[in-house]
Parts: C-alpha cells; sequence; structure tokens
C-alpha cells in the first residue's frame, strides 16, 4: 500500500482548510451522516435557489479521509443543478466501486478524483463517500 | 526486562512472523482479540482429529471422549477462577452472552419497579444494552457511576451512587477504552454491604491478571475466550451456585432438559441447565490450551512483565508533546492497554497509517459510546499489549506515531 496515493496534499489541504466548514444560515436543507462504526459525523447545509444549489457547507467530524471528500465534493457542486449533482453523487460511488474507469466521465468529478485509490483501503471507503451519500439523501 | 524467555514465547504465535504492508507485524491490538499460540492451535487440531463427537449423548467412543475433553475444560476454566465447582462455570459464546444471560434470567427475574441498576459510565455496550432493556421492563433506575479525570473511580462517587435501593452493580474489572484497573473487591464489599449483588465484566482483566472469584466474593463473572489467546466462539460465565440455581434457564432446547412432557419440562442440574444445545467443544478445548498456556508463564509473570511494557510505553508517549492520554497515566493504576489521541490527528487516520507501517491499532469508539460522550471525545487510538509485546515494538509505534503527523502534514 503507497499512502502517498491516498493521503495526497490535495486531500491534507482539505483536510485542514476550513472554507467550507460553516453553518448556513437559515438552510434549505440539513442533512446529517454519520458511520457508527467509525464515528466521522458531518452535516450539510444546502441553499437552493431555482433548483441550483447556491450555496453549500458542512459541520462536524471526522478523520482526514472524510473531511477532505466533504470539502471537496462542496466545492464540486456549488453553482450546479441538483440533477448534476447528483450525477456527480452516482460517477463518485462509481469511480469508488470501480464500476467506472472511463477518463472522460471521471474528469467531471474534478479534486474529486484524488479518492480513485481508496479502495485500497477497504477499511476507509466509508469514509470517502460519507459525505455523497448525505447529499443524495439531501436532494434525491 | 524480566525473567521471561521472549524469544521462545514468541516462536509460539506463527502470525507473528506474518509482515505486513513490508513490515513485521507488530500487533498491539490484544484488547480487541489476541494470537493464538501452537499450543492451542494444535490442541484444538488433535481434537478435531482424535476425539470428535456430540458430548453427553451418545454410548460410543468419541463421544465419550468430546465429554471428557469438554469436561477437562470446565475444570481448567474453574481452577483458573478459583471457583467452588464446575456446576459454577457455564460455557457461553463470549462476554457478550453470558451478560445477557445474566440481565434476561437474573435481572428480569429480580429487579422490579424503582430499584436501580448502578453501572460505570465506562461500560463497554455489552455491559450497558441489556441492563437498559432490564430497566425499560421493569421500570427500574439505570444509574452511572463516573470516573475522574485520571479514568479512576472515586470512593465518594461508589457511596453516592450504590444504595439501599440498588439491586445490581455491573462493571467492568478493567476498562477496555481507559485501560484502568478497578478495585472490584472494595465495590463488591460496598454493594453486598448495601444488599445488591454484583456482576463482573472480566473481559479485559482475566487475560492479564490473576482473578480469584471466591475471594472477590463476586456475585458474577464473566470473560471471553479469544481474548486470553483461546478461540472465539467460546465465554465464561461464573455465577454463585446459589444464585445460578435460583434462576430460570436462557435458551432452552436440547441438553437442559430432565424430562420433557407434552406442555411442560424440567431442567437439568447446573450447570446443563444454562447450556442448551449442542456445545462449543472445540473451542472448550481451546480455551483450556489457552488457559494451561497462561499458567506455564504464570499470570502474575504475565501482569508484572506488562506492567513493565506498560510504564514504558507510558514514559514515551507523556514526553511527546502532541499526545493526550485518556486514564490512568501510572502503569500501577491499569492494565496494558493506552488509549491515547495525537493532536490535529483523528484516529482512524492514525490507525490507517500505522497499518501501512506494520501496526496494528484499534481507532474508534471502543463499543463505549457513553464513555466518549462524557470525556467529549469522538474517537481514540488505543494499543493493546500481551505477552508476546516487546520493548520494541513499543518502539515501533512511536516510530510510527511520528510517521502519521508527518503523513497529515505536520513536522514531528
Ligand atoms: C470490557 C469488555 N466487555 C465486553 C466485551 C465483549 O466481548 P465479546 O465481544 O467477546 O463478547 C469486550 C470486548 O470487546 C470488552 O472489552
Ligand atoms: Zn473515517
Amino acid at each position: 500500500m503507497d499512502l502517498s496515493t491516498i493521503y495526497t496534499q490535495l486531500i491534507m489541504e482539505h483536510n485542514k482548510s476550513a472554507h467550507n466548514r460553516r453553518e448556513l444560515e437559515s438552510p434549505d436543507l440539513r442533512q446529517r451522516g454519520h458511520n457508527p462504526s467509525c464515528g466521522d459525523d458531518i452535516t450539510l447545509d444546502i441553499k437552493l435557489e431555482g433548483g441550483i444549489i447556491r450555496d453549500a457547507s458542512f459541520h462536524g467530524h471526522g478523520c482526514a479521509i472524510s473531511q477532505a471528500s466533504t470539502s471537496i465534493m462542496i466545492d464540486l457542486i456549488k453553482e450546479k443543478t441538483v440533477g448534476d449533482a447528483l450525477n456527480l453523487v452516482n460517477t463518485f460511488i462509481g469511480m469508488i466501486k470501480k464500476e467506472i474507469s472511463d477518463e472522460e466521465i471521471l474528469e467531471k468529478l474534478e479534486d474529486a478524483i484524488a479518492f480513485q485509490n481508496i479502495s485500497n483501503m477497504p477499511a476507509r471507503v466509508k469514509c470517502a463517500v460519507l459525505a455523497w451519500h448525505t447529499l443524495r439523501e439531501a436532494i434525491a | 526486562m524480566s525473567d521471561l524467555n521472549h524469544s521462545k514465547i514468541i516462536k509460539d504465535f506463527p502470525t507473528l512472523d506474518l509482515k505486513v504492508n513490508n513490515h513485521r507485524l507488530v500487533y498491539l491490538d490484544n484488547g480487541a482479540t489476541t494470537q493464538r499460540p501452537l499450543q492451542v492451535i494444535n490442541a484444538m487440531r488433535s481434537y478435531a482429529e482424535g476425539s470428535h463427537g456430540n458430548p453427553h449423548r451418545g454410548a460410543h467412543f468419541l463421544s465419550t471422549k468430546a465429554t471428557e475433553e469438554y469436561e477437562l475444560a470446565k475444570e481448567a476454566v474453574r481452577n483458573f477462577i478459583n471457583a467452588k465447582s464446575t456446576e459454577e462455570i457455564i460455557f457461553t459464546k463470549n462476554a457478550t452472552e453470558s451478560l445477557n444471560l445474566i440481565a434476561n434470567s437474573y435481572g428480569m427475574e429480580n429487579v422490579h419497579k424503582e430499584n436501580e441498576i448502578v453501572l460505570l459510565i465506562s461500560e463497554h455496550h455489552s455491559n450497558i444494552l441489556p441492563w437498559q432493556r432490564v430497566a425499560r421492563v421493569k421500570e427500574a433506575v439505570l444509574k452511572y457511576m463516573y470516573v475522574d479525570d485520571q479514568g479512576r473511580l472515586p470512593l465518594e462517587e461508589i457511596e453516592r451512587k450504590i444504595s439501599d435501593k440498588t439491586r445490581i452493580v455491573a462493571m467492568a474489572h478493567m476498562s477496555n477504552v481507559l485501560g484502568t484497573i478497578f478495585p472490584v473487591k472494595e465495590i463488591i464489599d460496598y454493594a453486598h454491604s448495601k444488599g445488591a449483588l454484583v456482576v463482573i465484566d472480566g473481559a479485559q482483566s482475566t487475560p492479564h491478571i490473576k482473578v480469584d472469584v471466591k475471594e472477590l466474593d463476586a456475585d458474577f463473572f464473566v470473560f471471553s475466550a479469544h481474548k486470553l489467546m483461546g478461540p472465539m466462539g467460546i465465554g465464561v460465565l461464573y455465577g454463585k451456585k446459589d444464585l445460578l440455581e435460583s434462576m430460570p434457564p436462557f435458551l432452552l432446547g436440547g441438553d437442559m432438559i430432565e424430562y420433557v412432557y407434552e406442555q411442560e419440562a424440567t431442567f437439568a442440574p447446573l450447570p446443563f441447565k444454562f447450556e442448551a444445545g449442542t456445545q462449543n467443544v472445540d473451542g472448550a478445548v481451546g480455551l483450556r490450551a489457552a488457559i494451561e498456556y497462561i499458567n506455564k508463564i504464570g499470570i502474575e509473570n504475565i501482569t508484572a512483565y506488562e506492567r513493565i511494557l506498560t510504564g514504558y510505553a507510558l514514559e514515551k508517549l507523556l514526553s511527546i508533546p502532541y499526545i493526550r492520554i485518556q486514564g490512568p497515566k501510572i502503569a500501577e493504576d491499569k492494565g496494558g492497554l493506552i488509549s491515547f489521541t495525537i493532536d490535529d490527528v483523528h484516529p482512524h487516520d492514525t490507525a490507517s497509517i500505522l497499518d501501512t507501517y506494520g501496526i496494528a491499532t484499534r481507532a474508534g469508539h471502543h463499543c463505549a459510546q457513553p464513555l466518549m460522550r462524557y470525556l467529549d471525545i469522538p474517537a481514540t487510538s488505543r494499543a493493546s499489549f500481551y505477552i508476546y509485546n516487546t520493548k520494541d515494538d513499543v518502539d515501533q509505534l512511536l516510530e510510527g506515531i511520528k510517521n502519521v503527523r508527518k503523513w497529515l502534514g505536520y513536522g514531528s
């Protein structure tokens, strides 16, 4: 196992960065997601405007993988339609499950491609997908 | 570091030869489960090859052999914890099943409205959930004793919580998160003076320190074989004979009856009353071999050795500024188990990164969510030792911790 394919600089930066870590005032959607087995616990806040995600943020706590994945996802979905965001969730989960490997499709995930190798660390897959499942619960 | 022959002990454990991620395996997750020596593996194998039958049932060679093996295991356990008789030793699946048996059989019969059940805040979920159900069904009150900031249980707290209303006190001998060894003898005496019974969860203590249920005067005492180098799937329930006799059976079926009629049945005497269905003889054989292995080394030697190792680890960990230790910080107050957090690093990341260096630790809430909430931390990392661990293992852990900090982008 090569740690540098998982604990990448990008992921570490997002883990430490606070730019998406706050509570929104009167969010349209608020969804909590947690992994009972390992304790990652996040809450997503979303502001919608005519079917478009105008603002999103998260609060809570968890490991670097879960926190970075949440932050990267939020950067990705802002200003996207709910439908596009759902497609991105499906693409991300497909990538993690190794069901989608077409580079052109994966490109749409932008920075979230950084989690492509997480399945090499099976115990941590849950951490990487937590935010995405939570988003799906919120908007689907 | 002690007169134990370590290089010989380590050779008994095939898994310790494993390479994990190209590193020597450093197994520090003994609080979760322990590795098995060849003596245990071979005993189970030779049972399977030469003695396997359904015990207590057939009048044939193998059934008789299996019965003998099962009885020998019972006697080994009785002797190991110094119970009066094998009638007081019930085999279960694990500590969890033993605790469920006590709560469902003794608890449901003897706890009544407004009675109190007193637990320790650091209990494992398996010693909380069964009592929550008893309290709910019987409209009893569930109370917790809280530990101090060193993970110890102050005497005032015991006296404040255990009262004439208390029916049952249920607590771990040694905490699987804090590592604290609690003064159970004193607590048992105090509880008895108030008319309460005491259930001791010995899952963490029995592998490491001498247990004498007679001297403790424990009413019930439970543990699992897999935490003392035995196999998974077998555990022990000790109960005082008069209590066990007064209790209704937990599971019903074959092997636990005397006479069965169309509408009713009478039950077999102890301990069979609580051992319904075909039992885990393979497990019993392995458990006996594990106990014999411990006896050969000497449980006091194991305690002494682990104390030195724990003292060494504590001293080193306490000297690192970004490490916080939960629970007692002196080896004398605890068993060989240390929970810690690394500043700015989540325990999951710690465990994953340590694993890539071949170091097995545990991260999470350790099945003790009420304690984690009380301590106000989401999770900890935990390193737990056994007889086959060495100072070198501790050094590897310390080296690994430095690497964890580096991977997460902090200078060490
Ligand atoms: C203190 C304590 N009690 C109970 C248990 C439950 O043991 P088992 O899972 O073998 O039933 C454990 C182990 O996880 C423990 O550490
Ligand atoms: Zn996680």
